[in-house]
């Protein structure tokens, strides 16, 4: 049936539909009743409401195994700063504080990165090497979290204390605050190593979605400002910048979403440390890293419960953030 | 060229030179993640790694055990994962299209592709670990499976939104129904694009450690009983990687290039896969 003089469209239109009625023809008759027309509808819509009972499950089932932690801490339990298996005295502060710490750290280094990234393979970048390009940041997305970690701790920690945290630590020696902020032993595990390897991790998801976001600005719109004479900075500025804002800004939510939750890598880099200093270098703790640190070693029902409390904390906090980050986004595409 | 313009364009240059930069420190980043993990998997990688079993510590051994448990969870958990993945994403495209329903339930599978993993650990142990009595095999591939459908969903809906309708409706017109309509039809003409999904969701789980930490745990020991715990890949990689015996570090840096490499090649083989099935039309 395909036919010279047929269009592209046509032709793909022409072959699939001969495909589909060939397979139409020798379908099994048992799909021809009325019982497996409904049975089929309903799995579907059965299937797409565990999608919802997914969610539903995780709050009730974090709910209830948090249930004696809220109980015995109540809402204190958020702003307590001591965490102490021994004496069973529990507070989320510093895992709350450390997260916070290390996603802002990440956010702060993705983001400019992320932008940077998506604008020269969308923008500026030669036409062959875009997708290579484009391969070689989903590379970086798919490589597992693990795989940061051991890389963070056994090579990049290292370069880190001898390159960088030594000089930052001498030079603000002298200086009143900034010297208590890059304080901690030159050890290149803490938390300023944790966001610096988190900010690799998450930049992929950032550029990616702002790759797709930018594609979606009209190509008039930036033709109009090359012909009024505007350099291709100026058409970023004035005309790419200001037409994605709103999505530009769920994909940094998407990222702070990713960046809080992330565990592995952080567990082996962080340093593991229950405590809240205004240092960065110094050894913290996440929420996401006490849970994998402690919860096999969580012998009494408060010490587990407690963690599954920061679980429940952490379910709801990339909850908001990531239901934001899709409202976001979401309008652009509507 | 007046000074207006040259600073306009001094700018620009200025620009463009940061944005080029921040790409090549990105790549530079990635460069040496790969060199770190070729070099350090490829000087631990041996044959036996594929025959022996994890060691204890001081001795030599492989990852037979690993390997096998890291595929059983995955299996398992993609047998659940597939059937419920697709008829989710056929729901949302096919029958709930423009629906309350089908607009919450999208909205919420959004939300979970990019929930922390370690959290389906939590749930799981919550529901089956704790009534189970035990770490197990099954609660691993449940947990597995919980981070593999909303990608399965979510390419699902994707490939059957560009099955043109005209070929539903030429369907429907020869007095077909609807389950008829989609099997034969939209299922015929997206099944490529839902492999690349399914594919594409073994590979997200593959290298998932988070969740199966208090799951599936670990196991010393060959084992292929899902009712206890059950060795694999990435959990061995963690433990074995964090303490100071060469060995077991040697081993964890071999199983790291393993899981990379199958992901690797899982995504390959799914790019390769859309593209000839798009070269063919």
């Amino acid at each position: 049936m395909t036919k010279p003089n047929m269009t592209l469209v046509e032709n793909i239109n022409a072959k699939a539909h001969e495909e589909a009625a060939g397979s139409f023809q020798r379908s099994p008759r048992f799909m021809n009743g009325e019982g497996f027309n409904s049975t089929f509808k309903w799995l579907s819509i059965c299937s797409a409401m565990f999608i919802l009972v997914i969610l539903g499950g995780f709050f009730v089932s974090l709910t209830i195994g948090a249930w004696p932690a809220i109980s015995k801490f109540g809402l204190s339990f958020i702003w307590t700063s001591t965490w102490n298996p021994v004496t069973e005295q529990f507070g989320a502060l510093p895992a709350i504080a450390g997260t916070l710490i290390t996603s802002a750290i990440a956010i702060v280094l993705a983001v400019p990165l992320a932008f940077a990234i998506a604008i020269y393979i969308t923008q500026l970048a030669p036409r062959w090497l875009r997708h290579p390009l484009g391969i070689a940041i989903e590379l970086l997305a798919a490589i597992p979290s693990i795989i940061y970690g051991m890389w963070g701790l056994f090579f990049f920690a290292p370069f880190f204390a001898e390159y960088i945290q030594t000089p930052i630590i001498d030079a603000f020696e002298n200086v009143p605050f900034l010297s208590t902020v890059f304080a901690g032993p030159a050890i290149g595990i803490g938390m300023a190593t944790a966001g610096i390897v988190l900010a690799i991790m998450i930049l992929p998801f950032i550029a990616s979605v702002m790759r797709d976001v930018i594609d979606t600005v009209p190509k008039r719109l930036k033709e109009s400002g090359y012909a009024i004479g505007a350099t291709e900075w100026e058409v970023t500025r004035a005309i790419i910048i200001p037409h994605c804002k709103t999505a530009m800004a769920g994909a940094v939510f998407l990222g702070l979403g990713r960046a809080l939750g992330e565990t592995m890598a952080v567990t082996f880099i962080i340093g593991n440390a229950n405590r809240i200093t205004g240092a960065i270098f110094a050894p913290g703790n996440t929420i996401a890293s006490t849970i994998a640190n402690e919860f096999q070693e969580a012998y009494t029902e408060i010490h587990s419960s407690a963690l599954i409390a920061l679980g429940l904390l952490l379910f709801i906090i990339t909850f908001i953030v990531l239901a934001i980050a899709r409202m976001m986004l979401n309008r652009i595409s509507s | 060229m007046n000074a207006v313009v040259q600073r306009r364009q001094l700018a620009n240059v200025f620009a463009r030179i940061l944005i080029v930069a921040a790409t090549l420190l990105v790549l530079a980043f990635l460069v040496w993640i790969c060199a770190v993990l070729l070099y350090q998997g490829f000087s631990a990688f041996k044959p036996t790694l594929f025959t022996e079993m994890t060691p204890p510590p001081g001795e030599s051994g492989g990852l037979a055990n690993a390997i096998a448990g890291s595929f059983l969870l995955v299996a398992v958990a993609m047998l659940f994962a597939t059937p419920v993945g697709l008829l989710a994403g056929t729901y949302l495209n096919e029958y709930g299209k423009g629906t309350w329903l089908a607009s919450t339930v999208r909205f919420v599978n959004d939300v979970l592709l990019a929930k922390p993993s370690i959290l389906a650990g939590l749930f799981i142990y919550e529901i089956l670990v704790v009534p189970m009595g035990g770490f197990s095999g099954w609660a691993g591939s449940a947990a597995l499976a919980l981070i593999a459908i909303p990608v399965v969903v979510r390419t699902t809906e994707d490939m059957l939104n560009l099955v043109p309708n005209s070929m539903r409706e030429a369907a429907y017109a020869l007095g077909a129904s609807r389950s008829k309509v989609i099997i034969t039809v939209s299922y015929r003409a997206a099944r490529v694009g839902m492999t690349t999904g399914i594919l594409l969701s073994v590979a997200r789980i593959a290298g998932e450690t988070a969740p199966l930490l208090f799951t599936s745990l670990n196991n010393q020991f060959w084992s292929t009983d899902m009712s206890s715990s059950m060795a694999n890949l990435p959990v061995m990689i963690f433990q074995f990687a964090m303490n100071p015996y060469p060995d077991w570090q040697a081993l964890a840096w071999a199983g790291a290039l393993l899981i990379t490499l199958t992901i690797l090649i899982l995504s390959i083989i799914s790019r390769v896969v859309l593209r000839s099935a798009n070269a063919q039309h």
